[in-house]
């Protein structure tokens, strides 16, 4: 294989490790709740900020991080008891449009609580890159990536072999008749919040030290993880993760063969052409199955 | 009739103690909060900083200054609606305001049509070209910062290079800026890649550029996050031709945020950037020495460049209004296009009534980031 060609397919595949961690974030609480987070990026803008303030401040970053995790879990829930279950009953677009306004909310605060400044967090394992045939690859992405499988495995699990993962599912399906089985809506949208946002601050502490962090990364983020998710297949674990991984690679690639000024352009093309043709995504359930 | 005439000249001796006593009022519109608050928030303080240093002095021309100053948060519309207030209702007698192109283009026509005159604090070339009656700028322009490292890439025997931008107004600016000048150096832009402002990785971009076989030095035109990324993957994938950055990354955070791949970078930059580093021989040396010094003593924060842009369109003004004698707002228009070799923040100012910016080359440094700090290239 060539080395620009390995070169690209690295790339690819450490921003495709990113997405899809934002990814699978969206995945969770859409699956407990039909709602689509719009404030999914602002969870890994504050876990990467809160990480980087306090690890500014000197704390230790194997404190930090899950200082920042438990923080950003508890935003999360917050979000989900103060505005989300109030307007329980409201249709999924109002959901959606909370969540929106949540996500402005958390970026106004971000930059009053923190500054408007760019933090960088060090890279776990040093910054040697490692060279691999001709092409290089940072010890952070290694990072990225394998954490990102370590996610899936674990939310596979948690979804198919527990009770709290199968209530969540449960709920998903179909809410009525998960109450009448004994199931509390209530907390499966709780935890859902809650997970998802310890998902994406960790994501966020992953990425800071490759992409940087600062009060605003939480919006490209965001769309470029929903992006993946909906390519993937919303609801779908798995389905995120490919969903990430074939977005980082059409951009990387189209940015070193076609144009670099046309990669986005390309990689949304992309999208709406899957979209287009198989509607819920790549490994999304058939949509007619719930109806 | 004669009690009438004392009565009348009682009232213009009151009328022109009044005058006398009404402090000069000095405008302002900046991006104090919002995207641009890292532009607004120094030259904000700067303007307060050295009105009040001003009026301890003894004022000018006898009278107090007075500053009226507004926040546009980067709102161009914003900008408009409070230059006509300043205008307006608060009848200032020079603005000096607008943190960002958008804001100063937007209030442009407001204030050529109310005959005031206007110092710019934004970069682009196009707010003095062509040069427009009542507008003046401080900043140095991309151009001028294209330039500026064209003629080291020269002076360096370079002359084939890879430009790789961002998608901001800033790179866009300077990317078109520094083709159009590149040719006027012998310098040949033999590869030409974006990335978008939010983009996390490059590596794909430079991997390109790295098969190019004929790149001699790449030009990163660029603001924010992205010039720090370029950098740590240009080093990544072990690209060894010199790399250049614009002086939109001219501040600490940069070298933070790349860390050990920032050295050996090298970047044009204002003097203020490296005032200790400066030699003593050098013209620019004490003024800048000075306005980091009483900056950073009274904010307990670091200088930037930007709040430099507003000393130097406060003092413009100031002088200008010294040389015409009066704040009559025409002569103090023609005494600004007259002002030569004064030296300021930003430079050298040789105004003229064909170049409302007054700035040479001689105003930027050329400067290499060794040992994760700023020196003098050589």
């Amino acid at each position: 294989m060539s080395a620009p060609l390995l070169q690209y397919l690295l790339s690819g595949l450490t921003v495709g490790a990113i997405y899809a961690l934002v990814a699978l974030g969206f995945s969770i609480i859409y699956n407990a709740s039909n709602v689509i987070n719009f404030a999914q990026g602002e969870f890994v803008m504050i876990g990467g900020m809160a990480t980087a303030s306090l690890a500014g401040a000197g704390v230790p970053l194997a404190l930090a991080a899950p200082l920042a995790i438990a923080a950003t879990t508890l935003v999360g829930v917050a979000l989900a008891k103060l505005a989300v279950e109030r307007a329980r009953g409201a249709s999924v677009v109002t959901l959606i449009i909370i969540t929106i306004g949540a996500s402005i909310l958390l970026r106004g605060l971000a930059s009053l609580i923190w500054d408007k400044n760019i933090h960088a967090l060090p890279a776990f394992s040093g910054e040697r890159p490692i060279a691999i045939g001709g092409a290089t690859l940072l010890p952070q992405s290694l990072w990225v990536l394998g954490v990102t499988l370590v996610v899936v495995a674990a939310l596979w699990w948690f979804f198919n072999r527990t009770l709290h993962g199968k209530a969540m599912l449960a709920t998903s399906h179909n809410p009525l008749a998960a109450r009448l089985a004994g199931i509390s809506v209530r907390r499966v949208l709780l935890l859902s919040f809650g997970l998802s946002a310890a998902l994406g601050a960790l994501a966020g502490i992953l990425v800071a030290p490759i992409t940087f962090t600062a009060w605003d990364v939480g919006v490209m983020l965001g769309l470029k993880g929903f992006a993946a998710a909906m390519l993937g297949g919303l609801g779908s674990g798995p389905g995120a993760v490919l969903g990430g991984l074939l977005l980082g690679l059409a951009e990387s690639l189209s940015a070193g063969y076609l144009s670099s000024a046309y990669k986005d352009v390309i990689a949304f093309g992309i999208i709406l052409a899957v979209l287009v043709l198989m509607p819920s995504g790549l490994l999304g359930r058939r949509s007619s199955d719930r109806v | 009739m004669k009690l009438h005439t004392w009565f009348a000249a009682a009232l213009v001796a009151v009328a022109a103690a009044a005058q006398a006593q009404d402090p000069i009022r000095i405008g302002s519109f900046l991006s104090v909060t919002g995207p641009a608050a890292f532009l607004g928030d120094p030259e904000q303080k700067t303007l307060e900083l050295y009105v009040d240093r001003i009026n301890a002095a003894g004022g000018v021309l006898g009278r107090k200054l007075e500053l009226v100053a507004y926040d546009s948060g980067g709102d161009a519309e914003k900008a408009r609606t409070f230059a006509k207030r300043l205008i307006e209702e608060d009848k200032v007698d020079a603005i000096v305001g607008g943190s960002t192109t958008g804001e100063t283009m937007a209030v442009i026509p407001l204030v050529e049509q109310a005959q005031i005159p206007f110092i710019s604090l934004a970069g682009a070339v196009v707010i003095i070209e062509p040069v427009k009656k009542w507008v003046f700028k401080t900043p140095h322009t991309d151009r001028m910062a294209c330039e500026k490292i064209f003629v080291d890439m020269k002076a360096r025997n370079i002359s084939r290079i890879g430009l790789i931008s961002g998608s901001g107004g800033f790179d866009k600016s300077m990317r078109a800026q520094c083709m159009q000048v590149a040719g006027k150096y012998g310098i040949q832009v033999v590869a030409d890649e974006t990335y978008g402002a939010k983009d996390t990785d490059m590596t794909a971009q430079l991997t390109k550029m790295r098969q190019n076989g004929q790149i001699q030095a790449v030009l990163n035109a660029g603001f924010g996050a992205g010039p720090a990324i370029v950098t740590k993957n240009y080093r990544q994938i072990g690209m060894r031709a010199p790399l250049y950055q614009s002086h939109g990354v001219a501040s600490k955070e940069f070298i933070k945020l790349a860390g050990g791949a920032a050295d050996g970078v090298r970047l044009p930059a204002a003097a203020l950037l490296v005032a200790d580093a400066l030699p003593g021989s050098d013209p620019q040396k004490k003024v800048v020495t000075a306005y980091q010094r009483e900056f950073e003593s009274r904010y307990k924060q670091d200088v930037s460049t930007f709040g430099g842009h507003a000393y130097d369109g406060l003092y413009l003004v100031v002088d200008a209004m010294k040389k015409a004698g009066s704040t009559d707002k025409a002569k103090v228009r023609d005494a600004l296009e007259s002002i030569r070799g004064w030296m300021g923040v930003d430079g050298e100012f040789n105004l003229s009534p064909t170049d409302h910016m007054g700035l040479d080359l001689s105003a930027f440094r050329m400067l290499e980031i060794k040992n994760g700090d700023w020196t003098l290239a050589k």
